[in-house]
């Protein structure tokens, strides 16, 4: 009994430490927006790798949702002859819920993985302390700028997303399920309010935010050798995927039920 | 000058450095010797800062390492790593003008791909390898290219942490010359890590030999030979017999 006590207690403490320490970084890594030397070439990179060269995998993620969400949505609707409902859920499946949801996992999945593992692998490899020997602060030149990157692309393809899974069930909608091309469009337009909208975008900017800043987090602190960033690597991607449902359902409730 | 008094750092139960005092007099080449695991590289970097030392004092100048301002402290220092530490996203010529591209040195891109060209030439290696990445390069091209590096922009106090392992003979000897040429004609400050007898003696100015975590002899590359030391002996003349275990 003491001992299971012991356990659960040692597993809080160690959670609550490391909840400190992410948000020590987290400050550490803010604070730099502040000082300048600022590095607008790393900054532009990110934001290629970040943003436009995750496009595919979201525009594909988000079209096959947005078909598989409209032929649910259809037979469920069947049931209580609600067949017509399709685009209006579709939408706002989309872009309130679905749309942030999974290209922010897709976003832990390619983002965060990869810079943790390009992180952790400068930090085995004595490339983070070369940086500080050539007086370059790798908080501002590795992690601000992925960061920033992450904040402000994510969004961006949080919108396109959006979009494409809404032509996604409008496809599926019009070349299966017979439903009426401009009318599908219209009854889209008019059911989404401008709260939907900006609370996709808003998740997006979140999602993005946390996705770059575990890959950053796990990668500087990753241990030595090639264990330890296959380690950083992996527990990059579980805390980011996990803290982006648990800030979606947060932003859900702070959106949507006040 | 550089002066260590009392530096201790332990990893653990491995207490790597147990209380080093050690001075560099400006412009002046040292060269730390010492068998392999035995805090070498260790010893420099906590002069960096890159590692913290448990107690004792650093200081450069007077100054308390520590202490300093970390960017005008850290802009009079180059630094070649072991194992290179090239950064492999960037093509060798962006690694040796990495400080001339960014922050206070900053010069215009055509200047600094001149000057990296330049320092490339000096480590002996020609204009193609500029714009090729370290990972294409062999380990010995890499380790020159990261020396091109550490000097490029002209520091005050130089570290080289085995500079030449795994070099050729001929280029070597290129090596030490370059070493000795930055410190007599730049009036650099260098520490030197070196495993290679032939370099010792082309290097250094003076010696220090680290052995148990303390620095077991200090004195001028002249007097190596006739120190009286048997450590120092069985070191320099690398035999298997004597006071140094050979398991460590
Ligand atoms: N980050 C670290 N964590 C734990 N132990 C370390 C760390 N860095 C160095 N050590 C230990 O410190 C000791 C000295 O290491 P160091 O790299 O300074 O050796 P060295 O004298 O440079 O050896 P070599 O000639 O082989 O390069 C070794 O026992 C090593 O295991
Ligand atoms: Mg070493």
């Amino acid at each position: 009994m003491m001992r299971l006590l012991a356990a659960i207690g040692a597993t809080v403490l160690a959670a609550l430490a490391a909840i400190g320490r992410i948000a020590i970084f987290t400050a550490q890594a803010l604070s730099h927006l502040f000082r300048p030397p600022y590095y607008p070439r790393e900054f532009a990179v990110a934001l290629l790798q970040i943003g436009y060269f995750s496009l595919p995998v979201v525009g594909l993620t988000a079209i096959f949702t947005g078909g598989a969400l409209a032929l649910q949505i259809y037979a469920g609707g069947a049931r209580f002859s609600a067949e017509a409902v399709v685009p209006q859920i579709v939408a706002i499946g989309m872009v309130r819920e679905l749309g942030p949801v999974l290209v922010g996992l897709m976003i832990a999945a390619r983002v965060t993985s990869s810079i943790a593992a390009e992180i952790a692998t400068m930090k085995v490899t004595e490339q983070i302390d070369a940086l500080v020997t050539l007086s370059t602060h790798p908080m501002k030149y590795l992690t601000l700028p992925r960061i920033l990157a992450a904040t402000l692309a994510v969004p961006v393809l949080v919108g396109v997303g959006d979009i494409i899974g809404i032509m996604g069930g409008y496809l599926v909608g019009t070349e299966r399920l017979g439903f009426n091309a401009a009318a599908y469009l219209t009854n889209t337009v008019d059911f989404l309010e401008a709260r939907d909208i900006i609370s996709s975008l808003v998740k997006g900017a979140a999602f993005g935010f946390i996705a770059a800043l575990m890959g950053c987090y796990f990668g500087m602190n990753s241990s030595r050798g090639a264990m330890g960033v296959g380690r950083a690597t992996k527990s990059s991607v579980v805390a980011a995927a996990v803290l982006i449902l648990a800030a979606n359902f947060i932003l859900t409730e702070a959106f949507f039920t006040l | 000058m550089i002066e260590l008094s009392n530096v201790t750092r332990s990893f653990g139960s491995n207490h790597v450095l147990r209380g080093i005092n050690l001075t560099v007099e400006k412009g002046q080449s040292l060269v730390v010797i010492g068998g392999s695991g035995s805090g070498k590289s260790v010893l420099i970097k906590t002069i960096l800062g890159l590692v913290e030392i448990d107690s004792g004092t650093i200081t450069v100048d007077g100054v308390d390492v520590s202490r300093a301002p970390r960017d005008a402290f850290l802009a009079r220092f180059g630094m070649l790593f072991q194992g290179g530490a090239l950064f492999d996203s960037l093509p060798v010529w962006q690694n040796v003008a990495f400080r001339l591209l960014r922050g206070s040195l900053k010069r215009p891109r055509d200047e600094a791909r001149e000057i990296a060209i330049e320092k490339l030439r000096r480590v002996g290696l020609g204009p193609e390898v500029a714009d090729r990445y370290p990972a294409e390069l062999s380990g010995g091209m890499q380790k020159r290219v990261s020396l091109a590096r550490a000097i490029a922009a002209e520091p005050e106090i130089i570290f080289f942490d085995e500079p030449t392992t795994g070099l050729d003979p001929i280029m070597s000897g290129v090596i030490n010359d370059l070493i000795r040429e930055i410190v007599t004609e730049m009036g650099a400050t260098a520490i030197t890590i070196t495993h290679d007898m032939s370099s010792v003696r082309a290097i250094a100015d003076t010696i220090a030999m680290l052995y148990a975590g303390k620095i077991r002899w200090h004195g001028p590359v002249a007097q190596m030979d006739t120190s009286g030391d048997p450590y120092l002996d069985q070191f320099i003349h690398g035999r298997a017999e004597g006071p140094i275990p050979a398991i460590r």
